[in-house]
């Protein structure tokens, strides 16, 4: 879902960067009151781990393929704001080294999958994990919110383009939204995988497990 | 977290782009399957902003493909990771 440039008009990817700076400055805020020592290494594994996911295609139908967005998995294990820094720094590496996504829109990316993703998706991991505040209801919540993360930002993109004019608005949201339906089954199954290993190994290492105390 | 979970789970990093990427899906992402089909795709093949030193997940100069993605995911998994801890290192908690 690497947006290239060319795709998006100035005006929208101008209100991308925006958009970030605002919610990323928000995420540095709230990620400094918090960083314990201990999360360091693990904020380091959580990037290294979403870029190599991300290389990770896997086909689902029509010729088309999907890879992991990790936002939801990082969420859960970091919490949402540290989350959205992990995001956005696998996305800038990846447009700066890997030339995946365009330096123009890379606002607008990270727009899409940092935030949109990965705050909006752990946004309702929260709201269903506190509707059924149990093992199952948690590995439940992990899935339909790391489905819904995948289809959030695919909205968020195709809404992008539409606003640009590359497409019709109808067409790009209907078809984004659709195949991202898909590849979100893809991100659900992976997600609750990797969450559930990392309960099991190192409970203490998941924020989310905590999150129905939260206020 | 622990000296041997870091390592464990940079292995693991390292292990899936290094051992998978070059199984990895040759079709269109989403995206670009969507671009295909509303003909809107060829407006993001222009010249790139800035001339990435790996395009496309491909090391230039190895002649075998895999070998290239590869090493391409190994260069990725090492820079990032040393990003990640690099930022969580200067924003964690003072005291």
């Amino acid at each position: 879902m690497h947006i290239p440039d060319g795709f998006l008009s100035p005006p929208v990817w101008t209100s991308g960067w925006a958009a970030t700076a605002a919610f990323l400055g928000l995420s540095v805020y709230k990620t400094r009151q918090f960083l314990q020592e201990k999360m360091v290494p693990l904020m380091g594994v959580m990037c290294a781990f979403i870029f190599a996911a991300q290389m990770l295609n896997f086909p689902i139908m029509g010729g088309t393929s999907g890879h992991l967005l990790g936002g939801v998995l990082a969420a859960v294990l970091l919490g949402p704001w540290a989350a959205s820094l992990v995001l956005a720094c696998v996305l800038v590496i990846q447009c700066l080294v890997f030339q995946d996504g365009g330096l123009f829109v890379l606002g607008a990316n990270i727009f899409n999958m940092a935030v949109m993703g990965t705050l909006g998706g752990y946004g309702l991991f929260r709201i269903l994990f506190r509707l059924m505040p149990s093992s199952g209801g948690f590995t439940a919540a992990v899935a339909v919110a790391a489905w819904f993360s995948v289809v959030l930002a695919s909205a968020s993109c195709a809404i992008e383009l539409a606003l640009s004019g590359t497409a019709r608005f109808g067409a790009v949201f209907a078809a984004m939204v659709g195949v991202h339906a898909l590849i979100g089954i893809g991100e659900a199954f992976i997600t609750m995988l990797v969450v559930e290993f990392v309960v099991k190994a190192r409970p203490d290492l998941v924020y989310g497990l905590r999150a129905k105390n939260l206020s | 977290m622990r000296s041997k979970d870091i390592w464990l789970g940079v292995a693991a990093a390292l292990l899936l782009a290094v051992f998978f990427s070059p199984f990895a899906s040759q079709s269109p992402d989403g995206l670009e399957r969507v671009a295909e089909d509303q003909e809107f795709l060829e407006k993001g093949e222009g010249r790139p902003a800035v001339s990435a030193p790996v395009p496309d997940y491909v090391v230039p100069g190895v002649k075998n493909e895999s070998a290239a993605t590869s090493l391409a995911g190994a260069l990725g998994v090492v820079v990032v990771f040393a990003a990640g801890y690099g930022l969580a290192s200067l924003l964690k908690k003072r005291g």
